[in-house]
Order: structure tokens, then sequence, then C-alpha cells
């Protein structure tokens, strides 16, 4: 590959290829939430899918995104059209949107969970942030997830302990609905990038970081994967990539995202 | 029609066991002075209606809440509202936990008054299994279920926007107004707290006109309350008050919200902006840059 850089972060190889999940989207709204998913959405609008939409996290949609924090007196943020909450809601039931999120658990089916986990639904051990809006993003357009700490607490056995939204789960499909209106596209980890494209919808490895082994990532989840006989290293972002990811994320908030923020090719370059 | 009237007023026309439904998003233009009279009365029992932040915590903790209907309650900078969940995992509320676009549906049933209104938002999750008061339909026009979102409907609602004048014409010159629209129309009752109180004149240039999301007839009452939106945010006027914010989140793991009542409440909204720092301190808090 042209241009690979040897010397980047581990957080910078996942903003890469979480980035990969928006090329074929075309001009839908592209929302990363949480630093690596906001990043990854951001360098894919500023590559190589430049017809994304993305908001400001506010209230308006911009023909730029914006580069994360603070950003001196005399920004001027590249406004296209108003873009408040409730006409989210509108562009979202249209199908027109790709969002990439961060739950707490995820199961075998792709079902998430943000709410409860343990104890009872009535009285939950740990109380979190309540559904949010996973359950109609679910149902009505492509859903990515981004995990920074891949293991079997987040990728759990058996279902997630709330469902906060829906999955490949045969048992919970709704009368007259089917499966493939379900649209779970690319699941990015601090050790590997993964699918549904296995066998009935089944979790599936695509590519390895550098230095993980299938049976770590194996180790680390709740339920099966799917391993094909080949499995690719997650390719390493080009200096150009890096570069636009620094002015991106000027204040180096993607360092606090991943723990230790470990380098992203052990074996390479010094970090 | 001069609907202004004081906070105690408002409060003294709502009553125990009434669904309440409250305003703005997270840390952001929530109608705190009214919450904050709300935990100075004797109300109970009540069912809120909202886009949860410290507006929840708060009354969970007071043991105002009965029930929460709720898609998230969050601080958003500090992501899990700690009232709230000690509220949940001491099973201390019930709740109807949706999405936050079916709460959207649910006014907008409300306001047009509909028994519920169809969407595909819910169908193969918990939001359908652990809430038996929402049902499936069966669609007349295909062969597929969906959901059957109900009304929400609201015996009252506490908005708090930056300008407004006696007759309830009210402008919300922030951004993003959220809801706050539907909340008006889902309610039997919407109160009004503002941070100006303005002349009708005011609304004559067409730009200004252009930022009042709801007609007055939807109004019932206004109470100038500026800066009765903190520790919430009032764009463009003011952010939300971070230190506060933390000092509030610390009293969860010690004191209580006892200790946080004690510490800032105060008799009335004087006294409390008094225990905060005075009105400019609030005007002076920065907006946050996401």
């Amino acid at each position: 590959m042209s241009n690979a850089a040897t010397d980047y972060t581990l957080a910078e190889l996942c903003i890469v290829a979480a980035a990969e999940a928006f090329r074929p989207d075309g001009e839908v709204l592209a929302t990363g939430i949480g630093v690596i998913p906001r990043l990854a959405a951001s360098l894919a609008m500023k590559t190589f899918n430049r017809d994304l939409m993305m908001t400001d996290s506010e209230a308006f949609l911009l023909s730029e995104p914006n580069p994360i924090g603070a950003r001196g007196d005399d920004f001027v943020q590249a406004n296209e059209t108003w873009m408040g909450f409730s006409r989210i809601f509108d562009n979202v039931w249209s199908g027109r949107r790709h969002a990439m999120l961060g739950p707490t658990q995820i199961d075998r089916f792709g079902q998430s969970n943000t709410s409860a986990l343990g104890g009872t639904y009535e009285q939950p051990k740990v109380m979190m942030l309540g559904a949010r809006g996973f359950p109609g993003n679910s149902i009505s357009h492509p859903n990515s997830f981004f995990v920074p700490s891949h293991n079997t607490r987040v990728f759990v056995d058996g279902e997630c302990d709330f469902v906060s939204s829906i999955g490949y789960n045969p048992a919970r499909l709704p009368k007259g609905h089917s499966l493939d209106e379900v649209d779970i596209r690319m699941v990015v980890t601090n050790l590997c990038v993964m699918d549904f494209g296995g066998a009935d919808h089944g979790m599936r490895l695509v590519s390895l970081h550098p230095g993980i082994t299938v049976e770590q990532v194996c180790e680390n989840m709740g339920f099966d994967l799917e391993v094909p006989a080949d499995v690719p290293a997650t390719p390493a972002p080009t200096e150009k990539q890096l570069a636009i990811i620094a002015a991106l994320d000027p204040h180096n908030q993607r360092a606090y995202q991943i723990k230790d923020n470990p380098p992203g090719n052990p074996s390479g370059g010094g970090n | 029609m001069d609907k202004q009237m004081t906070a105690a007023q408002v409060v003294a026309q709502l009553g125990d066991g009434m669904t309440i439904g409250i305003g703005g998003w997270g840390p952001r233009r929530k109608p705190m002075a009214l919450v904050r009279e709300i935990l100075r009365s004797d109300l109970k029992d009540l069912t809120i209606v909202s886009y949860g932040g410290a507006d929840v915590g708060m009354l969970c903790a007071a043991g105002k809440v009965k029930k929460l209907v709720f898609a998230f309650v969050s601080l958003d900078f500090i992501p899990l509202e700690p009232y709230f969940r000690q509220a949940r995992q001491a099973g201390a509320i019930e709740v109807m936990e949706i999405d936050e676009g079916m709460l959207l549906l649910g006014l907008r049933a409300a306001a047009w008054g509909l028994p519920f209104i169809p969407t595909e938002v819910g169908l193969g999750t918990d939001i359908i299994t652990r809430n038996p008061d929402i049902k499936l339909v069966d669609s007349p026009y295909d062969d597929k279920e969906w959901v059957a979102m109900p009304a929400l409907q609201l015996d009252a609602a506490l908005i708090h926007v930056d300008r407004a004048d006696t007759r309830g014409v009210c402008q919300i010159a922030g951004p993003d107004h959220y809801m706050d629209d539907w909340y008006a129309r889902a309610a039997d009752k919407t109160y009004v707290s503002c941070d100006e109180l303005v002349p009708t004149e005011y609304f004559r240039d067409p730009a200004q006109a252009r930022l009042v999301h709801w007609e007055r007839a939807a109004t019932t009452g206004v109470v100038p309350i500026p800066g009765g939106a903190h520790p919430t945010s009032c764009s463009p006027l003011y952010g939300f008050d971070v230190p506060h914010f933390k000092a509030y989140n610390a009293t969860a793991k010690e004191g209580g919200i006892q200790a946080y009542i004690d510490q800032y409440l105060g008799s009335s909204e004087a006294e409390y902006q008094q225990n905060v720092g005075g009105l400019d301190a609030i005007r002076a808090i920065a907006l946050p840059t996401y």
C-alpha cells in the first residue's frame, strides 16, 4: 500500500478501519457517537465519500465536518441547513442515515444494550442511559458498532440483559417482517474488525489488527465467531489519513479512547 | 389575556398523581426553576415525561416520582445521571422506557387527539416486551404488525424559553427547540418560564417571530425567571454549569440529595440564585462546544 504509515496508534488504526463502514453509503447522514466513530465518519467524509452528511452534534447540518473540541474564535462552521433533534427523526425514519455507536453489550444476534445490567428489570443492578434512540435506529437504517475494549462482558453469552436494538434474532422477529430489514454493518474493536456476514447472519471475523491472533479474539467473545480460512490484517493508515485525523482532532482526544493509548503496530515503528 | 404568574402559582395548579411533561433535553434548556418549586412543594406521585437530565434526577431523589416515561436520563458530559440511577437501582420508580422518537410520537398523538401513532420503532426490542401497555397492531394495508405508540397525554407541561410576552407568545432563540412545541401541544396546561419578558411588539420583526414554535393558545401561564434554566443551558444566553453539575453529581456519592438541597435550593428562586453566585454569574457561563 502506498504511503502506509508505520508509526500510528491503535485508536488511529480503528478510526481508519471504521471509516470504511461509511465508504459505500452515498448521500446519507453519518452519525458517529464518541470520538473514534465521529472521527471515522469525518475521515470518510473528508476523503472517499464526499457525499456524506454530518451534523455539528447540536442543530445544524454541515458541508464539512467540525474538528472536535474548542475551535478558536475565528472558526466558522460550514452550516448547510438546520437539523434540530425533531428533524433528526424525520431523517432516521427515512432510512438515509448510518450510525456508529458504542453499546455496553452486544450479543450473537447483533442485539445491543444501552440500558440496564443485571438484577431485574424493575430493579437493575446497574442502570445506564436507557434505550436512547437505539430501537428506532436499528429498525430504520444501517448501524455499526465501535467497542474500545473487546471482552466477554461486551460480547455476551446468551442475549443482552436488555435489548435496546433489534438484531438478527428470529425469535424476536415481528409478524410479517424479515430479518433483511435489519442492517448491521461493521463492528470495530480494539482487537479486530467483524461483521454479520456469517451463516444465518452470524458474526464473522473480517480482519485482525496487527499483532492480534484469532485465538485472542475468540477468547474474548461470549459466543462463537465465524472465522474464514484467510483473515487479513486490518490495513494500516496512510500518512495522508493520519494528517487528516490530526486536523480533525487538534486536541488529541483520540489518545484517551482506548486504554493506555497503545501503538497500532506493536512490531512496527516506535510510538 | 394576561398569563403572567409566579412559579408558586404554577405549582399550586399542579396536583398529586398528575402526568407532567418537562421540556428541554438532558442538560439543555430545562425549566429548572419550576422543577425547584416542585421540590419545595408537597407534590407527590407524579408521572414525569422527559428527555431527562437533572430535572428527572432531582425529582426522583426527592421522592416526587411514581413513574417515569423516558428514553434516556443523562447529563451529557456526565453520561449517567446519578440520582436517576439510584432510583432505578433501588426499584423506587415505575418506568415506561421507550425510544427517543417514540416519545415524540406519543406527544404528537396526544397533541392530535389520536389514541396512537403506528411506527416500526420498538419492534424486536425489549421496549415491547417490558411495556405491556404498548401494543402491536395489524396493519389494514399490509400483512405486517406495527407498534401502536400510545398518546402521552400530559396534565401539564413545563418549558423554559428565552423570551415570552404576557399573552403567551414564547420564543426559543437557541439553535434547537427540541420537542418543546409538542410538549406544549400535548398538555392540558402549559406553563412556561422565560429568561426575558418582552412586549408583544418584540415579535413584529419576522426574524424574531420565526423563532416562535407554537401559538399562544397552547400557553397557559408565563413565569418570568431570568436564569431560570440554571444549571442547564439556555442557548444563546448561557451554557450549562459544569462545576455545579459536578458538585450535584458528587452529592450522590456523599451527602445525598438533602446535602444538595441544603446547600443550594433555598426557599425561593432569589435565594437559589444567591446560593449559586447570582444571575450575572449564570449569564456568564460559556456555551458548550461539541
